[in-house]
Parts: C-alpha cells; sequence; structure tokens
C-alpha cells in the first residue's frame, strides 16, 4: 500500500476517535446518544437559520452594494472562527508529543507527516465550518434557489486559507519569538482572532446606531463609504457563494494554491521545528526571592494558591476571560450613552449577570476540579466544606475584582441598575460555582479547553442558569414582574442539576 | 490528644471496588517506628493506605491514628500525618518556598517556624538553589523532594509513603531515604509501601507483606527469614515463598 494512502488513514481513524470521544465523553456508551443528540442539534440550527435568512435569500442579480457587504461580513466573521480553530490545532500539531517522537524517530519522510497534518487541519476546520454554516447555506438554497449551494465550495476555500494562514503565523511565530514563546502567542493569538473582528463590528454599530447589532454595522453608512466599488475583485467570494461560477472557481483555485503553496514551504522545515518545539520544554522561571512566609488560616492559604496559579498562567487567563472580551462593546455602549438613556443601561444588567456566570464557570473549574494536588488538600486537617468555601470565596473574588469597575461605572448613572447587576453577578457566579461542585471530577489544568466534554449536563446547566439569572436581573432593572418567572427557572435548573448529579464518593471530613 | 503505643492501629478493615481489594485488613504499627508494606501489584497496599490518610472511605473496619478514630474524627487524625504518593502531586506555577508556605498554611503551621524549617528541608534534600524556581522545570526527582518538602515541613508524627521512590535517580534516591532515616531517628514514625526490596530489607524495623488484601505475614526481616526456614535468604526469596507465582502475575 502507498506510505502516504496508509497513513492518511491511520491519522484519519485517530481524528475519528477523537471527534467520538469528544462528542461521548471518553464514553462509548453514549456514542449513539451523542449522534442523536448532532442531528437533533443540526435540525435546530437549521430552524434557527430559515427564521434569520429566509427573508433575505431572493436576491437579485447583480446584487447591490448592501447584500455584498453582508455576505462579505458575515465571511469574513466565519473565516476568523476557522483562523482560531485552525491556529490551535497547528498550535497542537507541533507541540503536542503524543507520537511525534514515534513518528520523527521512524524512517517515515517528516514533510509527508507535516502535509498529512495539515491536511487533516484543513479537513477538521471545513468539518465545524460545516455544522455551524451549512444550515444557513441550506436554508438559502430552500428559500431562494440552489445557486447558493456554491457558498459550499467557498466554505471550502476559505477553510484551506484558513489553515494555510494559521501554517503561515505559526511558522512566522517560531521564526521571529522562538519556540518557547511561540506555544504560547499562538494560543491566545488562536483565542483572541475570533472576538476581536466580532468586538470591532459591534464598536461600529454602538458608533454609528448606538445599537450592538453586527448587521446595523455592516449596514452603516460609514462601512459603505469604505467599501471597494461593485467591479472590485474584492467581492469574488460573496460573488461565488451567490452562485456566481467562475468567480467560484477563481476563489476555490486561488484558497486550494494558497494552502498548496503554505504547506510546501512550511513542510520542508517541520522536522526542525517540531524538534525545536520539544526541545522548548517549560524553562525555568524564577520568581522574586521569598522574604517572609505569610501567616493566616488554611482557608486564606487556599485563596492565595488559587489567585497565584491563576495569575501566573496566561494561557489560562486567555481561556478564561475571553467572555470579558465581550464586555467590551457593552462598556462601549455605555460611555456612549452615559448620562443620557438609562434604558440602555437596562441592557447592561444581563450582559454582566450572563458573564460573571461564565467566567465563574470557568474559574470554579480550574479551581475545583482543576485542582492540581487533590490528595495535599484531601489531607490537610480542614473539613471539606471549608476547603470548597475557600475555593469559592476565590471564584466569586476574582468575578467582583473583574467586574466592578464595570459595575461602579453604573452606579455613577444609576444606583438600582448597579445594585441588581451586583446582586445578579453574585447570585450568577454562586450559582456557576456550585454546579461545578455537584459535576466536580478531577481532571489536569491543562484539559481546561475541553472541560465541556467531562460533563455536557453540567455546561448546559451552567450556560441555562446564566442566562435565567441574567434576564432575571434584566427584568429586575427594567421594573418588570417577569423577572419571577426568569430567577424561578434559574433555580430550577440549579435543582435539576443536583438531582442529576453524579453520585459522588465523597471524601471523610 | 490520647497518648498510644501504636502510631496507626486497622482492625478488619474492607473496601470493595469491582472485587475486594482490602477484605479483614488487621495491622498495627508501633510509634516511632520504620515499617514496610509490602506486597504484589493490586494486593490492597494503596488503597489501605489511601484510606489511613483519608482518601478513601472504607466499607467496614476501623482505623486509629496514635489513637484518634481517624474515621470519626478525620481532622484530628490528619493534622498528625503526611501523605507522599508515588506520583508527586505539586503545583507546577508555584517554586518549592510557595508550595511550602502552603502546606504550612493548610497545616495552620506558625509562619516564622515555617519559614525556617522549610529552608532547612530544602537544604537538606539539596533544593536550596531552586528554592525561587517555579516547578514546572522541575525532574521528577526534583519534584518528588519538593514533595517530600512539603510533607515535612509541618513536622508530622506519621508519614505514609507510596512508592516515593519510583522513577528518582541514585542520587535522589538516597538523599530521600537519609531525610526518612533521620526523621525515623527523631520519632517519627514512617510506613512506606515499595517494590524495591533492597530498600525495605535495609531500612525497615518491621516489614508486613500484603496479599489479596490480607496481612500474609509481618516481622522484622530475621523473623521472616526464620518463619519461611531460609536463615540467610534475602527478602526477594522470602516474598516470593509467600506471595507466589500467582499473585505476582495479578
Amino acid at each position: 500500500m502507498n506510505k502516504a494512502v496508509w497513513f492518511a488513514r491511520h491519522e484519519l481513524r485517530l481524528a475519528m476517535r477523537e471527534v467520538m470521544w469528544m462528542l461521548s465523553a471518553g464514553k462509548p456508551r453514549r456514542q449513539k446518544i451523542a449522534l442523536v443528540l448532532l442531528l437533533l442539534l443540526a435540525a435546530f440550527l437549521h430552524f434557527v437559520a430559515w427564521a434569520i435568512v429566509a427573508p433575505y435569500a431572493k436576491v437579485t442579480f447583480p446584487p447591490d452594494r448592501t447584500t455584498l457587504v453582508v455576505i462579505t461580513g458575515s465571511a469574513f466573521l466565519g473565516w476568523t472562527v476557522m483562523i482560531s480553530q485552525a491556529m490551535e490545532s497547528v498550535t497542537r500539531a507541533f507541540y503536542t508529543r503524543a507520537d511525534l517522537d514515534l513518528l520523527l524517530s521512524s524512517p517515515a519522510p517528516t514533510r509527508l507527516i507535516f502535509v498529512l497534518r495539515v491536511g487533516a487541519i484543513g479537513i477538521t476546520t471545513s468539518l465545524l465550518a460545516l455544522i455551524l454554516i451549512g444550515p444557513f447555506i441550506n436554508a438559502l438554497a430552500y428559500a431562494g434557489g440552489l445557486h447558493w449551494l456554491s457558498a459550499y465550495g467557498v466554505l471550502f476555500a476559505m477553510s484551506a486559507t484558513a489553515a494555510a494562514l494559521a501554517v503561515g503565523m505559526t511558522i512566522l511565530l517560531f521564526r521571529t519569538i522562538g519556540p518557547r514563546r511561540t506555544r504560547f502567542v499562538a494560543q491566545v493569538v488562536a483565542a483572541i482572532v475570533g472576538a476581536v473582528f466580532v468586538i470591532g463590528v459591534q464598536a461600529i454599530s454602538i458608533f454609528a446606531y448606538g445599537s450592538l447589532s453586527r448587521f446595523d454595522a455592516l449596514h452603516s453608512s460609514l462601512v459603505m463609504q469604505h467599501m471597494p466599488d461593485l467591479d472590485s475583485p474584492f467581492w469574488l467570494p460573496a460573488r461565488a457563494a451567490m452562485g456566481d461560477i467562475p468567480a467560484l472557481v477563481l476563489v476555490m483555485g486561488l484558497g486550494f494554491s494558497f494552502f498548496a503553496l503554505a504547506v510546501s514551504v512550511a513542510s520542508r522545515r517541520f522536522g526542525e521545528f517540531a524538534v525545536a518545539a520539544a526541545g522548548a520544554g517549560a524553562g525555568n522561571v524564577r520568581q522574586r526571592a521569598k522574604r517572609k512566609f505569610r501567616g493566616g488560616s488554611a482557608a486564606a492559604a487556599l485563596r492565595r494558591k488559587e489567585w497565584t496559579l491563576l495569575i501566573r498562567d496566561p494561557w489560562l487567563v486567555s481561556q478564561s476571560m475571553m467572555q470579558i472580551l465581550y464586555l467590551i462593546p457593552p462598556a462601549l455602549l455605555l460611555w456612549r450613552n452615559y448620562g443620557s438613556d438609562n434604558g440602555n443601561l437596562v441592557v447592561l444588567a444581563p450582559v454582566l449577570v450572563m458573564a460573571a456566570g461564565q467566567l465563574a464557570g470557568g474559574l470554579a473549574w480550574l479551581a475545583i476540579s482543576g485542582e492540581d494536588a487533590p490528595d495535599l488538600v484531601s489531607t490537610a486537617p480542614i473539613k471539606t466544606h471549608a476547603v470548597i468555601r475557600a475555593k469559592t470565596e476565590a471564584v466569586i473574588g476574582s468575578v467582583a475584582i473583574v467586574l466592578a469597575p464595570i459595575v461602579a461605572a453604573i452606579a455613577t448613572a444609576s444606583l438600582w441598575i448597579a445594585f441588581i447587576t451586583s446582586v445578579g453577578i453574585v447570585v450568577a457566579a454562586a450559582s456557576s460555582t456550585t454546579i461545578q461542585l455537584f459535576f466536580r471530577a478531577q481532571a489536569k489544568r491543562s484539559n481546561f479547553r475541553r472541560r465541556q466534554t467531562s460533563s455536557r449536563i453540567a455546561t448546559f446547566a451552567e450556560a441555562f442558569s446564566s442566562i435565567g439569572w441574567a434576564a432575571a436581573a434584566g427584568l429586575t432593572a427594567a421594573g418588570s414582574l417577569l423577572a419571577i418567572p426568569a430567577g424561578a427557572l434559574a433555580v430550577l435548573v440549579l435543582a435539576l442539576a443536583r438531582l442529576l448529579r453524579p453520585k459522588d464518593t465523597a471524601l471523610r471530613a | 490528644m490520647p497518648a498510644s503505643e501504636f502510631a496507626l492501629e486497622i482492625s478488619n478493615l474492607v473496601k470493595r471496588f469491582a472485587r475486594p481489594a482490602v477484605d479483614g485488613l488487621n495491622l498495627r504499627v508501633r510509634s516511632g517506628e520504620f515499617y514496610a508494606l509490602l506486597g504484589p501489584n493490586g494486593a490492597g497496599k494503596t488503597t489501605t493506605l489511601r484510606i489511613v490518610a483519608g482518601l478513601l472511605q472504607p466499607d467496614r473496619g476501623d482505623v486509629s491514628i496514635f489513637g484518634i478514630d481517624a474515621l470519626r474524627d478525620p481532622v484530628a487524625a490528619k493534622s498528625v500525618l503526611a501523605w507522599v504518593s508515588d506520583e508527586p502531586m505539586i503545583y507546577d506555577k508555584l517554586t518549592p518556598l510557595e508550595y511550602l508556605e502552603f502546606v504550612a498554611g493548610l497545616w495552620g503551621v506558625d509562619a516564622r517556624i515555617a519559614q525556617s524549617r522549610a529552608r532547612e528541608l530544602l537544604g537538606w534534600l539539596e533544593l536550596g538553589p531552586h528554592a525561587d524556581t517555579r516547578c514546572e522545570g522541575f525532574s521528577k526527582g526534583m519534584r518528588q523532594k519538593v514533595a517530600l518538602a512539603g510533607a515535612l515541613v509541618h513536622d508530622p508524627k506519621l508519614i505514609i509513603l507510596d512508592e516515593p521512590l519510583t522513577g528518582l535517580d541514585a542520587g535522589s534516591a538516597r538523599q530521600v531515604k537519609k531525610v526518612l532515616a533521620e526523621r525515623v531517628q527523631a520519632g517519627c514514625t514512617v510506613i512506606m509501601t515499595t517494590h524495591i526490596l533492597e530498600v525495605a530489607e535495609r531500612m525497615a524495623e518491621r516489614i508486613g507483606v500484603i496479599a489479596s488484601g490480607k496481612l500474609i505475614a509481618e516481622g522484622t526481616l530475621e523473623e521472616l527469614r526464620r518463619r519461611a526456614g531460609k536463615n540467610n535468604s534475602t527478602l526477594e526469596d522470602i516474598f516470593l515463598d509467600l506471595v507466589g507465582p500467582s499473585d505476582i502475575a495479578a
């Protein structure tokens, strides 16, 4: 059998098992349930996509500038997410040693290994995009005509260019800042690259219309004025997506050529970079010499430890603080409307409460499930509930420190909204922490990115609880009695999570 | 704290997972003794010691540490005990000194005393030059020594070590053994599991052999030799005679 085909089959098998593991949280019996849930999710996404895009599916040819701007803007949004996903995968391809030592020490050509691995990254990026964007293309094709199906070709070309760009950026980082820093910088870039575009577009919406809607930004006169003429090649992807066959051929040709070029150039030095990445290690980081031990209770020692570990892990900070980036648009909204309209401030209450719930969920996972020395803490002469209380305080304290400046700014404009927001933040953070306690399962902190796979119930409970408290806070701030059922829903989610929590092997004390 | 002749007393201890891991175990370790607990893989050594350390709940039985009922008053029992596992669990982003400060905080040791002990321990274990370096770049041996220093910083009366020498180089292993011997001389009780029979032979005052969750032999090396009827045999010969090939395969 041809070596490339044999190796491709091996890679495909590993990739399939990885996907199934992620879907079923490593439990083979759950695979069928996971597939059924995936199909239900696909059906739901089609329903959502239909509701959003069906009214715009019937376009006239040649398309006007607004249509081209909206399609190009939406495609660019998807593309940034693809680049983010591809960068994360490329970094792992270099740094995860799982089988790389075996492969690089074998007589298999390193170029072949690299080409297949990057090819696999391109395919997995396409698959992710298919799950998220496919329903929208299908809805457009059903409502507006089969010509929309050519958007799939654009999607594949975008995935290829995203993978190529990710390879190019990683290699560039290797050369400029070295293998040790590349890992961290690439992961942070991957984390924020998608968010930056979303935030940028929302910022334009806020300044142009005083609204958080991204579509408002794409329609804004500011954007329209700065867009190129209708016959510009800039619109080729949008035209290709709408069924312009020559444009589609050109876009796909350019996309795959770019991919081939990047892989061809980078593959020559893959072995060299992979070996450099292996030798990078963690390095020796010296802290300032410790002069005096701090005293205090065991709880104080636990809180200090949690905060120190969090501050010293920039990657975890970048991952868990992603929610904070999404607070920039509401903060801008607050700034723009300051003193003019309390109605807009009401919008901030649910946004901040939602962010608090999500941020607390991540931090609570790190503090509770991501405890690196569980035996040490469990053998200490401190009661379990005291450990949990100290860790909860560390989590809620962190959330409070992050959100306090925005709440303080709201307080100068409306004490009532600031009060409701503060209460909502504490309750949402405490709820997410409680859910993490219900579903705690020992894991390495480095598995933070994949924490959702350990318990789907916890993930959904955390999300619905945050949504419930956010709605309750927003409605209370707006003076609506509907806040009561919203709060009741959040309490119900907590009760259900408690009911469904795994039977824990409780520790003594 | 009640005075007790025994550092550890285990009576009729039972713990079942899919099959019985510990099956009616009875064990007594005297105060100030170096006790080695031996047994083939899956014999129930680690399960027993994890129950003693408060990391597992038994299905049945009693555990007493220096006369304290460890199942009824675990916090009091834990205050005199230290646990070191084969896989050193430390925090990569903390330095050894910060780690020891944290452990001392958990055990409520006075900050000044803890600091002085921490410096002394790191010196003994030859970690002084790395005291302010984050543990993330440390070798297995260095990490194990940091974990051991953590176990000693609160001056425990009973130290339980589960395979502490696994993966250590000769130099690190010697340092760990030296520190443990010094602790026993100072009156501390040490219970250690190991697959390195030569270590048990040279260091332990008494040796217990466990198989299928039960204690099948116990005594000094001489007593075990007499019992086996082989006066010049090594501990390895006695051990293999006791547990038999089927248990080793398990």
